[in-house]
């Protein structure tokens, strides 16, 4: 069983409208969505979710306002400005409170409060699903608004898909990843065995595809290039082919039926058959040869 | 006054409209700074090629273990929230890329065989580019949390001047830390599938943090009209549709700026500032 991760660096190249056309042409993948706190791929497979489990990403601290005595401690170790101080409306009491969105989940206030007046528990802040599609399971999830942890979620939601491709007999994993470097992307490609770039010919792309480049090497996963919208900018295009550092396994033209395909909540392959389609279908095949 | 521009879905034009409304600030006389809180991929560099005047390391303190006061007692360990820091029956073993610098160990230890030192994760830069003040983080490579630069990039922020922070995609928590203090959020998308589904994703970020807001429709002629339904529905301020504009992408793909490549832009974004302001001001 082998993992392909589709990544970019920078959003918007296309990575979703790739991944979603690879669905159409391949014959036996389980498909996953690790762009946990912005995913899109469910709105062009539509799935029937068969399976739904809830996410804890980490834990929360609450100050139970009963049992504090405002002696401060937990103001004075918070590393992460997390605890607002305030006055009461008497003017005789100081109050603190956590700002849920500063809190880092490190449970310190809690664990230092004198009179034990700090609760941690566990917060639900997403949940993943197993779904059936036209195209086979896809494993996917939705990380709640503003929260933590995302690496944790995308690590969980491959794991599962490598369960169902396991109980499947699937061969091939193919994975929609996030923008970026950090720790979703970090948890998307570690351990995967290919991992497709997806850039276009504008010198913002090329940068964040070097960067992205360096990470996958610092990984040690061997990785391949296709330049969208190639023809928005050929001499920018040519240089990226001309760069030895780089395995180019397709380039597709900037053309309307990426939009117009996602708007009928259709693969580009399903769309249309026009030239594009073929890119496509080229870039599958080489993809398909490298992964061996 | 600190203007952030964020969206959920990512190449909705974030950067493009970030430094088009900086670079028409500071030619109006503005005191205007441009801070990159993308530092995942921070890109305004390549548009406005400043002269970095000031660079500081951005670094997470993390456990140093001095063995000969170790007692191996696994209180740091279990204090740990973040899986950084084990102890087996011989030694304590520290995994410095998952801590994230809370001094819970620190703190925790009885014998004081826990001090901190840097890891560094990246850098912050400070600098101008012409009139416009220019700031931007970088994470380094394999390095996984980006919030701690952004913090220290927006400790770094001079008061009197408008900022215009261009944010990381997304909803997550590098997009909390970029936006959750600023005045004003410009969300950004486009009128696709895709652009609304995280245009709904961002707003609900935004109201949470009861911050004002409007939208900013990107390549409005390209898709289909579900935005302007959605906005409508939930009463949300459109505040500039900018059509899709091959000279535009070209521009862009060249690191340039369409306000100065094509200067029927620049009403566009003086507008857009005064209705910001006007609605900074209510």
């Amino acid at each position: 069983m082998k993992e392909l991760v589709v990544i970019s660096g920078k959003g918007g190249t296309g990575k979703t409208s790739i991944v979603a056309a690879f669905a159409s042409l391949a014959k036996s993948a389980v498909l996953v969505d690790c762009d946990v706190d912005a995913a899109d791929l469910h709105i062009i497979l539509q799935p029937d979710v068969e399976h739904r489990e809830e996410f804890s990403g980490g834990k929360l601290a609450s100050i139970r306002q009963n049992d504090c005595t405002s002696c401060g401690k937990c103001f004075e170790l918070c590393r992460y400005n997390a605890i607002e101080k305030s006055t009461s409306p008497d003017g005789k009491r100081t109050i603190y409170e956590i700002d849920r969105i500063g809190c880092e989940g490190c449970g310190v206030c809690a664990w230092f409060c004198p009179e034990k007046a700090i609760d941690f528990k566990e917060s639900i802040n997403g949940e993943w699903f197993i779904s059936n599609t036209r195209f086979g399971k896809l494993v996917h999830a939705r990380l709640g608004i503003a929260e933590e942890n995302s690496g944790k979620l995308v690590s969980l939601v491959r794991t599962a898909a490598r369960k169902v491709a396991a109980d499947n007999g699937n061969e091939l994993i193919i994975i929609d990843g996030s923008p970026g470097i950090g720790c979703p992307v970090i948890a998307s490609i570690s351990g995967a065995q290919y991992v497709l770039i997806v850039t276009e010919p504008t010198l913002s792309a090329i940068h964040d595809m070097e960067r992205v480049i360096q990470l996958t090497k610092h990984f040690n996963i061997p990785t391949g290039v296709c330049i969208n919208k190639w023809d928005l900018n050929q001499e920018i295009s040519n240089d990226i082919e001309k760069n030895p550092d780089i395995k180019i396994l397709g380039k597709t033209s900037y053309n309307t039926v990426f939009t117009k395909a996602q708007i009928m909540r259709q693969t580009v392959i399903e769309y249309s058959d026009n030239a594009v389609a073929d890119e496509l279908k080229s870039l599958w095949e080489n993809v398909l040869y490298e992964i061996g | 006054m600190k203007i952030a521009i964020a969206s959920g879905k990512g190449g909705t034009g974030k950067t493009t409209i970030a430094l088009n409304l900086a670079s028409v600030l500071a030619s109006s006389a503005i005191r205007t700074t441009y801070v990159d809180c993308d530092v995942e991929e921070p890109n305004g560099h390549i548009f406005l090629n400043p002269e970095i005047e000031k660079s500081k390391n951005v670094a997470i303190p993390v456990p140093l273990i001095d063995f000969t006061k170790c007692t191996l007692c696994g209180k740091c360990s279990e204090i740990c929230e973040f899986n950084a820091i084990a102890v087996t029956p011989k030694t304590v073993v520290v995994f410095k890329d998952m801590c994230h610098g809370c001094g819970g160990c620190f703190h925790v230890c009885p014998v004081n065989a826990i001090s901190e030192i840097d890891n560094i994760i990246g850098i912050i830069e400070i600098g101008k580019s012409g009139d416009i003040n220019f700031m931007q983080g970088k994470l380094d490579i394999g390095k996984a949390f980006s919030p701690p630069i952004i913090r220290e990039l927006k400790r770094n922020i001079p008061s009197d001047d408008v900022t215009i922070l261009d944010s990381p995609p997304g909803t997550s928590c590098p997009v909390i830390e970029a936006i959750s203090d600023s005045d004003y959020i410009i969300l950004i998308t486009e009128p696709t599938p895709f652009g609304v589904n995280d245009l709904k994703l961002s707003v609900e970020m935004v109201r949470q943090l009861e911050i004002p807001f409007g939208i900013l429709i990107n390549r409005s002629d390209i898709g289909d009209d579900e935005v302007i339904r959605y906005c409508k529905k939930e009463q949300l301020d459109i505040i500039l549709q900018i059509p899709d504009d091959r000279e535009i992408a070209v521009a862009y793909s060249h690191g340039k700026l369409a306000v100065d490549e094509i200067p029927k832009y620049i009403d566009d974004f003086k507008n857009l500032f005064e209705k910001i302001h006007k609605a900074v001001q209510d």
